[in-house]
């Protein structure tokens, strides 16, 4: 449930679970390395970056032609497109298909649009089996959990966690401890639902206009079943998706693959341009393409909130989070987590429901840093920080929230008043430097701090003074 | 279906709207052009096949450089190996004549040849319990260490990806530096294929720990046979 006090109860719960954080912790570190062997040169990658970002910006620039232009050329090789405004018409599109093909199951291969759809508990509802076959995604879906990352679902679980759902939860109930044999096992019952299954459902990382192509970027495999074996195939993307021309792929590519995982390119890289024709012997009869928007017009009418649209779902500014990396993804109930979520659920649920998202970062700017395609995270993190205090106008004056912004509200007038003000400034460095070191431990929220770590000491002088007694002509 | 047509309607009205207002406001998009990313990368076709070689070796490729004649001996010592009894080929392919040739001056060399003939409808079964498929390649990427595939009647998507052994032939003269010129020198956004595919090892997962393990859901080992 979306809501600050969760938010803020979730979170303390995660920084008091050492389980928790070593998990994320050792993947986090981990991929952060990999990203860096695969990036020896900044020059490199700040070159290619440059071409991802104006790909992408492309893209966004020319939306609604492109989105035509896509959905004509898909029409014309075969594949039927659809469109959908919220997340209920799209699972509402995915029921008609599936009835009109009486379809029973579905696999999927890894889709954050599906996430955002919540399909699968949707598809169960009306008693159709939604099994996932990313072995991610496979292993929380089993144990009933969502995913804590969007490229590595179940990063919050170690290996004896694991061992033990495939023990308690999976059939032929066996117990094995290694990743090998849990991989055995999972490939084995899964081949079975892909012999199965009715339809495949996938997700796509990029769509071409100019050629009406969906591409599907993965390493198991899974993805690949799921678009060739099931004879329908339905393939699901938020509208922001789509590129212009082929060209624009492989700088794309190169930079997803790179930043989510430090691989040079992922085992397979699957282009889609058509159904089945007459004379091949497998893939899919019946092709559909649904095209999302929940919330992504909105963020295109705006010029900085738009370039939350650019991005192509790589992770990295997770990986690099350091809230993240401490709260892991759980803690924040969303779709999705880390810095790109906390930009994009604010916009797509609204910021009366999840602008409180937006203030959990320091601003450090280390996802911006890192960022394939130059979404500037942090500036959308103040802008929607911003909204959301206008808004707060709106909240009728006896309610408790009302106080509390007016106490901050007063907090930072004084705060202003002081740091605008070189008398008053000085004044205040002084009182902290002779009275600073007297403020006793248990004062009210500062033993919050305090309680679990040493008190810091003031130092007697400030870095004005120092700076002087230095005799250095500039501060 | 019928809400499709209305909300297709209404984001494209929301789109061009805001389009029309901003495209005034920022004035002429500056394009960095896509040429400059692989720029500088071209090799010679004895780099490129060092450079493949390395880099598929690196996510757990076999690959095997081969003369044009004696690829044929090459394999039989894999197939012998790895214990392979029955594979799947696409009779009407180039390197299936070979095969069948050699399947009848020697039989024991060569296990059993099997085409894969009719719609997956009726060869599922057979696809699920094969040991080994061998296909053709349309060529490679040095850069990455990649196989190009596009799929055709005579050898299907589901070759290079059910049976747990794909072996897959590459003529080192069809390898790109990069999947920039492949795409631009053969000129794909004029006639993409039903499917056209980027294999770059056997399938693997880190999904557990992040501990690397190969052979999830698609083919376990990948060997390539690069003809020189």
């Amino acid at each position: 449930m979306l809501s600050t006090e969760q938010f803020k109860k979730d979170t303390f719960s995660a920084l008091n679970n050492p389980q928790l954080r070593g998990n994320f912790k050792r993947a986090m570190s981990g991929l952060m390395q990999k990203r860096l062997a695969v990036f020896p040169d900044d020059q490199e990658f700040f070159q290619l970056r440059e071409i991802g970002h104006s790909a992408r910006a492309n893209a966004l620039h020319k939306l609604p032609e492109l989105l035509q232009q896509l959905e004509s050329n898909c029409s014309k090789n075969g594949i039927q497109v659809y469109w959908a405004e919220t997340v209920d018409q799209a699972n509402q599109l995915v029921l008609e298909i599936a009835q009109r093909h009486n379809a029973k199951s579905m696999v999927k291969g890894k889709s954050m649009v599906s996430e955002e759809m919540e399909l699968n508990h949707f598809l169960e509802q009306h008693g159709i089996e939604a099994l996932e076959a990313d072995l991610g995604e496979y292993i929380i879906q089993v144990d009933h959990e969502l995913p804590s990352h969007i490229i590595m679902p179940a990063i919050h679980k170690n290996k004896e966690q694991i061992a033990q759902m495939f023990h308690q939860k999976v059939e032929p109930s066996v117990f094995v401890e290694s990743a090998e044999e849990m991989t055995a096992i999972a490939r084995k019952v899964l081949r079975r639902k892909f012999y199965q299954a009715d339809i495949g459902v996938s997700g796509v990382n990029f769509a071409v206009a100019e050629t009406g192509t969906l591409c599907l970027v993965e390493n198991e495999g899974n993805g690949r079943f799921c678009t060739t074996l099931p004879p329908v195939h339905i393939a699901l993307m938020g509208i922001e998706k789509v590129v212009e021309h082929l060209e624009d792929v492989p700088p794309l590519l190169s930079l997803l693959t790179r930043s989510a995982t430090g691989q040079a390119i992922t085992t397979y890289f699957n282009m889609i341009t058509s159904p089945r024709k007459d004379g091949e012997k497998d893939g899919p009869k019946n092709v559909y393409l649904i095209m999302l928007d929940n919330g992504r017009t909105q963020m295109h009418s705006d010029q900085l909130l738009r370039e939350t649209l650019l991005c192509i779902r790589c992770g990295a500014c997770m990986n690099h989070c350091p809230v993240y990396t401490r709260i892991g993804g759980h803690a924040y109930s969303t779709t999705y987590p880390g810095p790109i979520g906390k930009i994009l659920t604010p916009q797509m649920k609204g910021l009366h429901k999840a602008g409180y998202l937006a203030d959990a970062s320091s601003l450090c700017g280390a996802c911006v840093e890192v960022c394939p395609v130059k979404i500037p995270i942090t500036e959308i993190l103040l802008r929607l920080r911003h909204q959301k205090e206008e808004d707060k106008g709106n909240f009728p004056l006896t309610s408790p929230k009302a106080w509390k912004a007016g106490a901050s509200d007063l907090v930072w007038k004084g705060w202003k008043t002081v740091f605008s003000n070189p008398e008053m400034y000085r004044l205040k460095s002084l009182g902290i430097a002779k009275l600073g070191n007297f403020t006793p431990r248990w004062m009210p929220v500062l033993r919050n701090w305090t309680s679990v770590r040493s008190t810091p000491v003031f130092a007697k002088k400030n870095l004005h003074q120092l700076a002087r007694e230095e005799g250095l002509s500039y501060e | 279906m019928n809400s499709s047509a209305a909300s297709r309607n209404n984001i494209l009205t929301r789109l061009q709207q805001t389009t029309e207002v901003l495209q005034k406001d920022s004035g002429n998009f500056t394009f960095h052009e896509g040429s400059s990313f692989d720029k500088g990368k071209r090799w010679s076709t004895e780099e490129k096949v060092v450079r493949l070689k390395r880099m598929m070796e690196a996510v757990h490729t076999e690959v095997h450089l081969c003369g044009e004649n004696t690829w044929i001996k090459t394999l039989c010592s894999v197939l012998e190996q790895k214990q392979i009894r029955k594979i799947l080929y696409g009779a009407k392919t180039g390197l299936a004549q070979e095969l069948v040739n050699l399947k009848q001056e020697s039989p024991e060399m060569i296990p059993e040849l099997i085409d894969y003939k009719d719609p997956i409808e009726e060869s599922k079964d057979l696809l699920f319990e094969i040991d080994a498929a061998i296909t053709t390649t349309r060529g490679g990427i040095a850069e990455t260490g990649s196989l190009i595939l596009w799929p055709t009647p005579d050898e299907p998507r589901l070759m290079s990806l059910v049976p747990p052994i794909h072996i897959a032939v590459l003529y080192a003269s069809d390898i790109y530096s990069t999947f920039r010129e492949a795409m631009i020198s053969e000129n794909w956004s004029s006639e993409m294929p039903t499917n056209a595919l980027l294999i770059s090892g056997p399938s693997k997962t880190a999904d557990i720990e992040q501990t690397l393990v190969y052979g999830i859901h698609g083919c376990k080992e990948l060997v390539v046979l690069v003809l020189q």
